[in-house]
């Protein structure tokens, strides 16, 4: 079913992957309030027909589905796409976010979550970093096309995802200065008292894997012990 | 010669050597070893016994064969002396010269003595004047010594019709440059001569050469006999001992292997006797010690599948929940009042409600042993000052100033942020709950200070909250970390607190291996003290910052001045 908004009005098209349907339609209806098309699927084995069919500005996932796991339906969705997942999560604990972060959301929200809070962060997913400017950036050996949104090396393009994309940029802009976890935290997501620094460990792990020679020693993104992260040297 | 100084400090020294090092090692492995504790008793015990029964042993050969000597010897004496005197009266009608009487009695018992091995003196007369040896007039074997005939003796024979008698003699032969000592028996004897009817001393000294030999002969054979005692005992009981302590040994090694957490080890059972039911038992203690723990472990396990199942199962609702009451309260001007008021009281309810599980599974999670941390290296005084801004709103609307006092560096702790900023975040709103005491006056336009204290050193950070509210009861200290516990049960419930803040501070505070202590006095407010180790696992000693704040002890010198001062 989908809750369709006027296509000219609607702010972005939402995928509801969770298979309690009292939450599902209350959050189409929060959705529908706050501007946002949204649709639902209850099983996590049709999430993917249903991802390729609606073609989401953003994914909420719920992590405990039936007909298959959601860390799985994550895994798969990010083989094909850089589309913000926001995972929906009962549990606190340390284990299960970073394993669903690992498998590449990009965010989580704990329930019993507060409708704004929710909003708030698809929000931040679905405002994209300003891409107009045409800047060239450079961050170690990589090259950064700002508005083509194509980060590459020795012309050979790296993928990756847009909120990837964006750590990097934020990154490559100051490359003398140091970014601590919480100030990465705002200017990256968009939160200004989130609280969760994991989010940042995991995601520089994952631009790691991507963008260095050697994951074990970094030299794009380097870490500042006690500090946080900046720009490696050029 | 050696200076006995010298002797005496090296045998100080020596002294210091053995007991520095040997004579401790030597202790030490006597207090351990049960086995050579049983086999050094044991050889004492037996050596003591043998030496006592040979001497027993010795004593009575000795004494048997001594009288058994004695006995021949006198007999010996009387025969001779017999003869003697028999061979005197029937010369008596021919000689009746004294001296020549003398020699026909001695001679021929001196050249029987001398094909016999024994020694003979003659000494006489017994007069009140003499008839000692050294008088004079005396006839011995040759090469015999006389003052071998001992005093006593001679003293016992000077008179006459003394009885006969014996006693023991160091017989002296040969020269006197080579004296030659031998053990013997002197006997003496009196005999009367008919020529002039007077009496005459007659010493026999026996030697006692072959006793002596047949003593040590039996006294060698009694050391040798006792050392193979001796060794066969202590190899007996060596092995008797390893019976008795290698299964002793086995069950403190199965114990130990018990004890790391290999429940599966038992002990191996063979026969029936005592050391057979030893292992039965003890196989029996573990197989309940491990049932226990099984159990225990299964209780933990459903406890924590249980929390995280009522996680799960209670949150997905409650957030749908939580949801409607957002519409509705949005919508809310839209109502009706009486509506209206419904709605909000359904939101400020529900956040209520929403605390109190979040802190509930919180608590469950941590009695489940299922909190886990996440290490970092945290600034105690970032996270204060961030804890600090984000209440801020909430600390003005009551009054409050939260101030700050940082030493100006960072104070670093390996800490879990998530955890160490709830900690902060419950004991600077349970400051604010508390910062209003009664010598306050809330409707002052200055707002009521809670200071907030940060310091570290090398091994420890530590973070103060003193409020200046009602403070503590005497005993209330330690009784706030308690679930649920309110100082004044009828207390109004300003913050909405569900009871549980300080709980779950003081679990996370442990979680780290840190402190978590409360300090207050009626009236002078209440001061709550964090300390983390600087290193995760590293013991905590002391705390950077004092948990009786410094006002505190200055008011109570103060109090404790004036008191002093009244008369």
């Amino acid at each position: 079913m989908s809750h369709t908004v006027d296509p000219t009005t609607t702010r972005g098209n939402v995928l509801v992957v969770d298979d309690d349907a009292p939450l599902s339609e209350m959050l189409a209806i929060v959705l529908r309030q706050e501007g946002f098309d949204s649709r639902l699927v209850a099983r996590g084995d049709e999430a993917l027909d249903a991802f390729h069919d609606y073609k989401p500005d953003v994914v909420l996932l719920d992590l405990m589905l039936p007909g298959m796991d959601g860390i799985e339906v994550c895994k798969q969705i990010r083989q094909e796409s850089g589309v913000p997942i926001v995972m929906l999560t009962a549990k606190g604990d340390t284990v299960d976010v970073v394993v669903g972060l690992e498998s590449g959301a990009d965010d989580y929200v704990v329930k019993p979550f507060k409708p704004k809070e929710l909003i708030a962060r698809i929000r931040a997913r679905v405002r994209r970093f300003d891409g107009s400017s045409s800047e060239q950036l450079t961050i170690g050996d990589l090259a950064i096309d700002v508005a083509g949104h194509q980060v590459s090396r020795d012309g050979r393009p790296i993928a990756l995802t847009p909120l990837e994309f964006d750590l990097l940029v934020c990154l490559a802009r100051k490359p003398h200065q140091v970014f601590s976890r919480e100030v990465l935290l705002e200017q990256v997501w968009g939160y200004r008292h989130a609280a969760d620094t994991r989010l940042v460990n995991v995601h520089v792990q994952r631009l790691r894997s991507k963008v260095e020679h050697d994951p074990e020693n970094p030299e794009v993104v380097v870490t500042v012990r006690g500090v946080g992260y900046k720009a490696g040297p050029v | 010669m050696t200076d006995p100084a010298t002797i005496t400090s090296s045998l100080r020294r020596l002294g210091r050597v053995l007991h520095l090092g040997g004579l401790r090692r030597v202790l030490a492995f006597w207090r351990r070893s049960i086995r050579v504790r049983m086999v050094v008793s044991t050889v004492v015990l037996t050596a003591l016994a043998v030496v006592l029964v040979g001497w027993i042993l010795l004593e009575q050969t000795r004494s048997s064969l001594l009288n058994h000597r004695v006995d021949a010897t006198l007999a010996e004496v009387r025969e001779e002396v017999a003869e003697a005197e028999s061979g005197l009266a029937a010369a008596s009608g021919i000689d009746v010269d004294a001296s020549g009487q003398r020699t026909d009695l001695v001679e021929p018992i001196i050249e029987r003595g001398l094909s016999r091995g024994f020694w003979v003196v003659l000494a006489g007369p017994v007069s009140p004047n003499g008839g000692r040896i050294a008088d004079g007039g005396s006839e011995w074997s040759p090469g015999l010594d006389t003052s071998s005939v001992p005093a006593s003796l001679e003293d016992h024979f000077q008179k006459v019709d003394a009885k006969n008698a014996w006693t023991y003699a160091d017989i002296r032969t040969g020269t006197t440059r080579q004296p030659q000592h031998t053990p013997g028996i002197a006997v003496g004897s009196q005999v009367t001569l008919p020529a002039n009817g007077s009496t005459y001393n007659l010493y026999f000294l026996v030697p006692l050469t072959q006793e002596q030999e047949t003593l040590g002969l039996i006294t060698r054979g009694l050391v040798v006999a006792g050392v193979i005692l001796i060794v066969l005992i202590g190899a007996a009981s060596w092995l008797v001992a390893r019976r008795v302590v290698n299964p002793i040994r086995l069950a403190r090694q199965t114990a130990e292997r018990l004890a790391a957490g290999r429940l599966e080890e038992r002990m191996l059972v063979t026969g029936e006797d005592d050391l057979a039911r030893l292992a039965v038992s003890f196989n029996q203690m573990a197989n309940n010690l491990q049932n226990q723990i099984r159990q225990l472990e299964n209780l933990s396990r459903v406890q924590r599948r249980f929390t995280s199942d009522v996680s799960h199962e209670l949150r997905t609702p409650l957030t749908t929940v939580r949801m409607a009451s957002d519409v509705l309260h949005d919508a809310r001007s839209r109502f009706d009042p009486t509506t209206a008021r419904a709605a909000e009281l359904l939101q400020t309810e529900l956040d209520r409600f929403e605390t109190l599980l979040v802190d509930l599974l919180e608590i469950s999670r941590f009695d489940a042993g299922a909190a886990a941390l996440d290490i970092d290296d945290v600034d105690l005084a970032d996270v204060a000052a961030r804890v600090g801004e984000s209440v801020a709103p909430v600390a003005a609307r009551r009054g409050v100033r939260v101030v700050m006092h940082t030493p100006g560096r960072p104070c670093l702790a390996e800490a879990d942020v998530r955890r160490v900023e709830r900690i902060l975040r419950n004991l600077i709103t349970n400051a604010i709950d508390h910062a209003v005491g009664p010598r306050t006056d809330p409707a002052a336009d200055a707002p009521v200070a809670i200071d907030v204290y940060v310091d570290a050193d090398s091994h420890a950070a530590a973070v103060a909250v003193r409020d200046h509210g009602v403070g503590l009861a005497p005993g209330e200290a330690a009784m706030v970390f308690n679930r649920f516990w309110r100082s004044d049960p009828a207390r109004n419930r300003a913050s909405g607190g569900t009871g549980l803040g300080l709980s779950i501070a003081l679990e996370d505070a442990r979680l780290h291996g840190g402190w978590l202590q409360a300090w207050g006095r009626p009236g002078e407010g209440a001061q709550f003290r964090l300390t983390l180790p600087r290193r995760i696992g590293a013991p905590l000693r002391h705390s950077p910052l004092p948990l009786v704040p410094a006002d505190a002890i200055d008011h109570a010198e103060r109090v404790a001045r004036a008191t002093e001062a009244m008369p």
